[in-house]
């Protein structure tokens, strides 16, 4: 079984979702995981499907980006990427006046610890610039995760929160 | 000797003496939403006045259900909340504003969504305490208050004690994807 990683994305317009479900539909390939979004007016999709070859997924999107207003990519990649929780699960908010480098220097921070970000959402509205991120760290290491956040913060003029993930479940 | 809490007592606006005036309200990211406010003497003047002014700005600003200093552009632990008539309210305090407010007991931690003007184009989901107890004291007569909520109005004295604290709703989204364009505005 092919497994598949498809972007596509482009000016946003009712139907994008329908029309690349639908062609995959057709080929039989099989929706995994995705995330589908609008990002300033452009809608953009990040999926992975399992089925068919990335030659005959290709040529199904081909139509839908022969307007020139959406870009499709397919990749065949390993099957199975799951992985196991690499540590603790925390939620950085990262907020201030919008600046080059932002997300750069933050994640930079939780990578040289040893962090693996998971899901990251950014918002600029104004000059208010805002980071979400949910990162896995090793066990034992928020604290000083914390303070080395707090520090390129400082250098960067934003403020940030490193707080633990919530582990509810209903 | 330990200040003995007591309730509001019926205090309204009316006991400030001065009128209020209507401040401009800042918006993240100025830097004094983010700095956390010293303590302040309630009975001066100045505090007093800027209880009045926090009451009138967050009278006349619609769906505004609490105000800090900070959102007026002053680093201070001084904050007005009036949920009265709001569809989510339960236990209702009427106008009230509490000079340097501690949270003391904290329980029932519920999910919610959380505006603030101070973020006009974002909101979140804020996990706080429904059940609350918060101590502080009231501008001009400094009398102690201990103030025992639950529900919109806890949610509500949570975030505007972190106001004071130099924290947004921001700084406690649950995750990546609980930031929200603002869609509808009062």
């Amino acid at each position: 079984m092919n497994e598949l990683a498809i972007t596509v994305i482009g000016r946003d317009r009712p139907g994008i979702v329908a029309d690349v479900a639908e062609a995959l539909a057709r080929l039989g390939a099989n929706l995994t995981d995705s995330t589908m979004t609008r990002l300033r007016g452009h809608f953009a999709m990040t999926l992975i499907c399992v089925g068919p070859a990335a030659a005959e997924v290709e040529a199904a999107l081909a139509p839908l980006a022969a307007d020139g207003q959406l870009l499709a990519t397919v990749r065949a990649v390993t099957p199975d990427g799951r992985t196991a929780p690499a540590g603790e699960p925390y939620v950085m908010a990262v907020h201030g006046a919008d600046r080059m480098g932002i997300v750069a220097a933050m994640t930079r921070v939780l990578a040289d610890s040893g962090g693996n970000v998971t899901d990251l959402s950014t918002r600029l509205t104004g000059s208010l610039y805002v980071v979400v991120a949910e990162v896995e760290l090793p066990p034992g290491s928020s604290d000083e995760v914390a303070g080395r956040l707090a520090r390129t913060a400082a250098e960067l003029g934003v403020g940030v929160s490193l707080r633990p993930a919530d582990p509810d479940l209903l | 000797m330990t200040a003995e809490y007591v309730g509001l007592g019926g205090w309204t606006p009316e006991a400030l003496g001065v009128p209020g005036e209507v401040r401009p309200v800042v918006a993240a990211p100025d830097p004094v939403l983010s700095r956390p406010g010293p303590e302040v003497d309630p009975t001066s003047a100045e505090v007093v006045r800027l209880a009045a002014d926090l009451v009138a700005t967050m009278r006349v600003s619609p769906g505004c259900v609490g105000l800090a200093a900070p959102q007026v552009g002053v680093s201070a632990q001084v904050f007005a909340v009036d949920i009265t008539g709001h569809p989510k309210a339960v236990t209702v305090h009427g106008t009230f504003v509490l000079c340097n407010a501690k949270v003391v007991e904290a329980s029932r931690w519920k999910a919610g969504r959380e505006g603030c003007m101070s973020v006009p184009d974002l909101t979140g989901d804020v996990k706080r305490a429904s059940r609350l107890v918060v101590e502080g004291v009231l501008p001009g007569s400094g009398a102690p208050v201990r103030l025992v909520t639950d529900g919109f109005e806890a949610r509500a004295l949570q975030h505007e004690i972190d106001h004071c604290a130099g924290l947004l709703f921001l700084d406690r989204v649950a995750g990546a994807h609980a930031v929200y364009q603002r869609k509808v505005y009062l």
